[in-house]
């Protein structure tokens, strides 16, 4: 644990191009792949004024503890959440050791959108589990002239003023 | 987890308040919400009930500024810390990168400071962590109500792992960002071990 996840240009632009196909066919307002801390990995469609780092939060939390009901109750998880809305409804799911979140309105239907994320959650749990498989960390990456790795104290005083 | 995205140059890190209750691990992240500034915080969601109590988390975006042209960014969560909110507790620690741990410093709350560090410890185990080894900082708060411990004595009982030790008065902001320097600080240089 707490090896964290190192995602580069590539891995960003495939899971956002992901993204984007799953927003356009489903004709939902915007999509995000959180993972399990409750960080944004990578989104698509227009989030609008939302806030995307208090929703990926706040989602990740949700399904965590929807996970820890389904444990009680004797189920592992619960293959999807649908939160329905007035007016916007969001569409909870996983995607490999990600969360797979849709956010649409009446422009789509449920059954729509469940039908494309089941459609594009084999891609999009393919590109993670790519990330997952290079096993790259943040001292390994060696990306040059990044330089994380060489992180000083002083730097990071710097931060604090 | 740590998250890094090269394509964004970001870090982000996830840094948990744990603790008994009412030992001010909101009042921690309230205030460093009151003293950042607008543009470098994110908005401060607290799912509390009525009474103000922490029912599941709160939640705090914090970017601190650019290292090594990345912009690193660190979320804030509090757990609640009422003994029967333990499977809550528990999911909150997922992917954590630093714990810090805030003592009440209160001779009354005595156990109850004893009873949390070894609940953390469990649910680290639980969640994969080796709870040795986990950046982790200690904070002695309230350290200005007439039954405070002294340092020594609480350092004595709490200390499990030669931890850095921070006296704060979260209320009045006294030792509050000296303690999070000091877990941003090991998260950051722990980054260099993975």
């Amino acid at each position: 644990m707490g090896s964290g996840m190192v995602i580069r240009e590539e891995d960003h632009s495939r899971l956002t191009g992901l993204l984007e196909r799953l927003v356009a066919e489903s004709s939902a307002k915007f999509s995000f792949l959180i993972d399990r801390a409750g960080q944004r990995i990578a989104s698509g469609g227009d989030l609008g004024e939302v806030d995307p780092t208090a929703l990926a939060s706040l989602v990740a939390g949700n399904v965590a503890a929807t996970e820890g009901v389904a444990q009680l109750v004797g189920e592992t998880s619960f293959a999807s959440l649908f939160h329905e809305g007035q007016k916007e409804s969001l569409h909870i799911s996983s995607a490999g050791p990600s969360i797979l979140l849709v956010v649409f309105d009446e422009r789509s239907s449920l059954g729509l959108v469940r039908l494309r994320v089941q459609q594009l959650t084999a891609p999009i749990s393919d590109a993670i589990q790519l990330i997952e498989d290079r096993g790259e960390t943040v001292a390994s990456s060696g990306v040059a002239g990044i330089g994380i790795a060489e992180i000083t104290e002083a730097d990071i005083d710097a931060l604090f003023g | 987890m740590t998250f890094i995205n090269y394509a964004a140059r970001e870090i982000n890190c996830k840094v948990v308040y744990y603790g008994p209750g009412l030992c001010g691990k909101t009042t921690n992240i309230q205030l460093i919400h009151a003293r950042s500034r607008e543009d470098s915080r994110g908005k401060l969601i607290s799912l509390a009930t009525e009474s103000e109590r922490t029912l599941f988390f709160d939640f705090m975006p914090l970017e601190l500024g650019t290292i090594r042209g990345f912009r690193t960014r660190f979320h804030l969560y509090t757990v609640p810390g009422q003994v029967f909110y333990d499977a809550s507790r528990k999911l909150i620690l997922k992917g954590v990168d630093g714990v810090v741990f805030v003592a009440d410093s209160q001779e009354a709350r005595r156990d109850a400071n004893l009873d949390s560090i070894e609940n953390l410890k469990e649910n680290l185990a639980e969640n994969g962590y080796n709870a040795a080894t986990v950046p982790y900082v200690m904070q002695l708060n309230k350290r200005d109500t007439p039954t405070a411990m002294p340092v020594e004595e609480m350092t004595r009982e709490l200390s499990w792992r030669n931890e850095p030790i921070f006296e704060a008065v979260a209320p009045k902001g006294q030792g509050v960002f000296e303690t999070l320097k000091g877990i941003v600080k090991l998260v950051l240089l722990d980054l260099k071990k993975h």
